[in-house]
């Protein structure tokens, strides 16, 4: 066992955990941070996505004890004061989403899409997405959706 | 009652209305059956064959049961007794040979992935760890791998059996009365028309749901409780009590939320039965979630036929016969609908078109492969796949542009309702009117003038324009006719309407979303029938003890069978209210008016809202003699025929000829769906349905090399497309509203999956045959279009060959 102390949507938290626990796990499993989800064990699918340092990983690509000194942002922390992040509000405007469950890696990762490129091109949306699976939409909508956020900044 | 006038002068059914499920799923405030946890909750890891067919010999758990933190280890052999059996709920025959499905066999192994053991431990991580402890002493067998080899019995999937043909189903029009004798028709073109003969290859496919399956069962109330990620609960529910001997009322089934099914979760699963099975036995709640990797290889498949079709024509292009003969992989056991998938194909080979004569054979086979169902459009996207590509071979026959075929043969809007070959009404429809539109949208005559400068100057990149004019049936079931069928169960659906003194109206469906939006659109008929505010309702579902009856969602019925039972309840609730509200207003029942949610007496101002009349009936102080102060209802609404969604696909493909990639460069499609509900909900249900469809024409398989086993077994080998890998749509109605329901509703669940397909491929060969292709089999990958173009092993008559992946081919000498 190894004890890490890491902040996690604002609170900073402390455990014991083997050394071999993914930080989904350990956010899923210890956290009771059910919102970010499992979709596959190939790193493919990036329903796991959540920001360590203000950057999206997949978090069943990153060892818990890889995240201790470090913040984790998931889907449950990004609305601020009950206040929807523009890309949440974004999501549910365009009907991006229908299962829902690729939905909290697919906005994460879309926040940092436009942190790092704030007016991205429709083909830039979908490179920056590219890791990142949904079975539902045809992406179609999420792209919109992207596009609508990233207006709404500018 | 401003407010209320409002309301009327609003209608919600009609309404891009943004969905009430997303607050929670874009905050992660969500319930998948995976995020629950109770206290004491055991988990489960499954030890799977690696073996495609093998005996199990023996079983050596010695290491795992002293591995840490684990409880027991269980084999088939232990829990043979309290399992249950999975069930097959269409013997598509009376003499079909089928073996018996436990969940988990104690004998023998029928695929790579069939579970043999079953490791208890305290932690899913532990469990995991003492899976890898288990020993099995298997015993190899030969297995049935190939679909024409299983067919032919050259080895057999379960010796026992004797052969690997379970069930050949035929339907003929000359038989049936519903058309001519469809080899007079054939001999008849021989001499003097035209035949067009073709074989074509459905590849088998994964559902894929980004949602794992997961089932977790708590043992410790007077009902064992189970949430499970399914379509099907209620199915679930009967399935669990029908074998395992626990009575139906004991039992819960729970779908919480769930992430997408698409068929994939239409089924009873050997995983739910053994966690049933362990959580009983030791008296405490135990959850199972599957890895992707197990998922891929033991969540039901889908497609996997091989179709011989022969079409008769008359010279000038009118169609006259169409025989199909299907071969069609079941995979190691008969699913829960099983052979039924193929059959629900059989009514729509003859798509749109006016033919006089029809044959349908479909031959189950018995293999040692994941066991096979439905998968969205389940039978239909089959169907519509060959008679579409079928088609463009027979414009191309006569040289005339694939839409000309087409309107020659198809259905005018002016012979609607339209008894076809195989005795099915089409109710509605405007062929001609949804293909104006999609050329329109595509710009169709300009691309064809730029596929011809693009020919005739022998540019690199060619360009083909795809066509696909579908129907479909769906709104699975008028329940006669699933009986007709030898299915075993109905096809009607239940909605109650509760309504609640505080003026919020609960409505119960039967039906079991995940990721429909059924929350959003059936509020909104509610809110319109009623005439109550979208926000106060509250639809409830996905749980046998909420939702006691119900036949859940799948077959694109929920709208068009459950959303008439929702109108039927409603319309009860206000009958139920009427004379209590007269009673209240001192006013004649025949004196009052229903509107935008008020009942008014004719010719004053007097009048009382709904919601006042739920509230006064909850008080009950002051209600009519001789009735109950009640104004819930319910309804069961059994359908009276299929609905015939249709609509006009159009894609243009850019295919580079020196190397074999493809572009998509434009996908425009005009379907219609009849009334819509909800115009948002809808075109993401078209979106999705397209990108399945052309997924398949582009980039999935599931692939099995020699041996039996799946080697596109994980997401970096199945390629489910991602955002980089399509395009934006344009999609368009026209509306032709059905005539079997109130709301004049079809479904569209299913539509752009089954649409999509032939058209994609239609377009691809459209843009090399001139080079002498007219097949290319699916997925259209790079090296098969290559090949194609190239003449190797390919081209001409012969369909491309070899397995999606290349570097498989090397494996395999090219197998499959």
């Amino acid at each position: 066992m190894t004890k890490i102390q890491l902040t996690v949507d604002g609170d900073t938290v402390s455990d014991d955990v083997e050394p071999r626990m993914l930080l989904v796990q350990y956010l899923r499993e210890k956290l009771g941070k059910t919102g970010t989800v499992i979709g596959c064990d190939t790193s493919n699918c990036g329903a796991c996505t959540v920001h360590l340092d203000g950057k999206s990983v997949k978090s069943c690509n990153v060892l818990a004890v890889q995240a201790d000194g470090r913040e984790v942002t998931t889907i449950e922390g990004l609305a601020t004061n009950g206040e929807l992040h523009p890309v949440q509000a974004a999501f549910h405007e365009c009907h991006a989403l229908q299962c829902g469950f690729c939905t909290p890696g697919m906005i994460m990762q879309s926040v940092d899409l436009l942190n790092d490129n704030p007016n991205p091109s429709e083909e830039e949306i979908r490179l920056g997405l590219e890791g990142n699976l949904c079975r539902c939409t045809g992406y179609h909508n999420i792209v919109k959706a992207v596009q609508t956020a990233a207006g709404g900044a500018s | 009652m401003t407010a209320t006038e409002e309301r009327a002068a609003t209608a919600e059914i009609g309404r891009d209305r943004r969905r009430k499920e997303d607050q929670r799923l874009i905050t992660g405030r969500t319930r998948w059956t995976d995020n629950i946890t109770l206290p004491g909750m055991l988990h489960l890891a499954m030890v799977r064959s690696p073996f495609a067919h093998a005996t199990i010999r023996s079983i050596d758990t010695s290491a795992a049961r002293t591995s840490a933190n684990v409880v027991t280890v269980l084999t088939g052999a232990d829990i043979a007794d309290d399992q249950g059996v999975i069930i097959n709920a269409w013997p598509i025959t009376k003499d079909q040979v089928s073996p018996t499905h436990l969940p988990m066999p104690s004998d023998r192994a029928t695929f790579a992935g069939e579970i043999v053991a079953v490791v208890v431990a305290r932690s899913a991580a532990e469990a995991r760890d003492a899976a890898e402890l288990v020993d099995v002493d298997y015993e190899e067998l030969p297995a049935a791998v190939d679909l024409k080899e299983s067919a032919a019995d050259t080895v057999l999937a379960h010796p026992d059996l004797g052969t690997n043909k379970s069930a050949l189903w035929t339907f003929d029009s000359g038989e049936a009365g519903t058309g001519g004798d469809v080899e007079e028709t054939i001999d008849k073109a021989r001499s003097d028309g035209i035949v067009i003969e073709r074989e074509y290859r459905q590849q088998r496919l994964i559902p894929a749901f980004m949602e794992p399956r997961s089932t977790v069962v708590d043992p410790t109330g007077e009902q064992i409780t189970m949430w499970s990620a399914t379509q099907i609960p209620h199915v679930l529910r009967f399935a669990l009590a029908a074998t395992t001997g626990v009575p139906e009322s004991k039992i819960r089934v729970v779908a919480p939320d769930v992430g997408g099914g698409f068929g994939g979760k239409l089924q009873t699963t050997p995983e739910e039965f053994i966690t049933f099975a362990v959580a009983r036995r030791l008296g405490k709640p135990v959850k199972y979630t599957e890895t992707r990797s197990e998922s891929l290889v033991a969540c039901h498949h889908g497609r996997d036929q091989w179709q011989k079709l022969t079409l008769a024509a008359e010279k000038d292009g009118t169609v006259t016969g169409l025989k199909v003969e299907l071969l069609a992989d079941l995979g190691s056991y008969n699913a829960l609908l099983g052979g039924g998938t193929p059959v629900l194909g059989a009514f729509m080979f003859n798509a749109i078109y006016k033919f006089q004569a029809y044959h349908f054979s479909v031959q189950t086979v018995l293999t040692n492969k994941t066991w096979t169902d439905a998968y969205r459009g389940a039978g239909r996207p089959e169907a519509t796949f060959a008679i579409e590509r079928i088609m463009d071979e027979l414009a191309a026959e006569l040289g005339v542009d694939p839409l000309e075929i087409r309107e020659r043969n198809w259905i005018k809007h002016d012979e609607f309702p339209y008894t076809t070959v195989c005795g099915l009404e089409y109710d509605s429809g405007n062929y001609e009117a949804a293909t104006e539109r999609a050329k329109e949208m595509i710009g169709y005559d300009e691309l064809r003038a730029e596929q011809k400068q693009r020919r005739e100057s022998g540019d690199r990149v060619q360009l083909g324009i795809g066509v696909s004019t579908f129907t479909e049936m769906c709104g699975l079931a008028p329940s006669r006719v699933l009986g007709s069928l030898d299915y075993g169960a109905g096809g009607w659906e239940h909605a109650s309407v509760r309504m609640l003194a505080t003026g919020k109206v609960e409505l119960v469906t039967g039906v079991s979303p995940h990721g429909q939006g059924h929350e959003t659109a059936f509020s909104q008929i509610v809110a319109d029938r009623l005439g109550v505010p979208f926000e106060d309702v509250e639809v409830l579902h996905g749980d046998t003890q909420v939702a006691h009856k119900g036949m859940d969602t799948y077959g694109s019925r929920s709208l068009v069978i459950g959303g008439e039972a929702v109108v039927k309840a409603a319309d009860r609730v206000i009958e139920k209210a009427r004379p209590i509200a007269a009673h209240l207003l001192e006013a004649s029942v025949d004196d009052l008016d229903f509107a935008g949610g008020r009942f008014s007496v004719r010719g004053t101002d007097q009048g009382l809202t709904i919601q006042e009349v739920a509230l006064a009936t909850f008080a009950a102080h002051n209600y009519p003699e001789g009735i109950e102060p009640y104004i819930d209802a319910e309804a069961t609404y059994d359908p009276i025929n299929f609905n015939f969604p249709h609509g006009t696909h159009l894609c243009a493909m850019e295919v580079d000829t020196e190397t074999g990639a493809v572009r998509m460069r434009k996908y425009v499609c005009c379907d219609d769906i009849g009334n819509i509900i909800n115009p948002l909900i809808v075109a993401g249900q078209v979106h999705g349905g397209v990108t399945q469809g052309i997924a398949q024409a582009l980039f999935e398989e599931a692939v099995y090399d020699d041996a039996g086993t799946l080697v596109s077994g994980s997401l970096v080998d199945y390629l489910v497309p991602t955002a980089a890998d399509l395009i934006s749509f344009d999609i368009d109605h026209t509306t032709s509203p059905s005539l079997t329901n109130t709301l004049g509703t079809k479904g569209v669940g299913e539509a752009g999956t089954i649409a999509s397909t032939p058209a994609v491929v239609n377009a691809i060969v459209d843009a090399v045959r001139h080079l002498g292709v007219n097949d290319i089999q699916m997925p259209c990958t790079p090296e098969r279009v290559w090949k194609a173009v190239q003449g190797v092993g390919a081209g001409g008559d012969d369909p491309t060959a070899g397995a999606a992946m290349p570097h498989f081919d090397e494996q395999e000498g090219g197998a499959q």
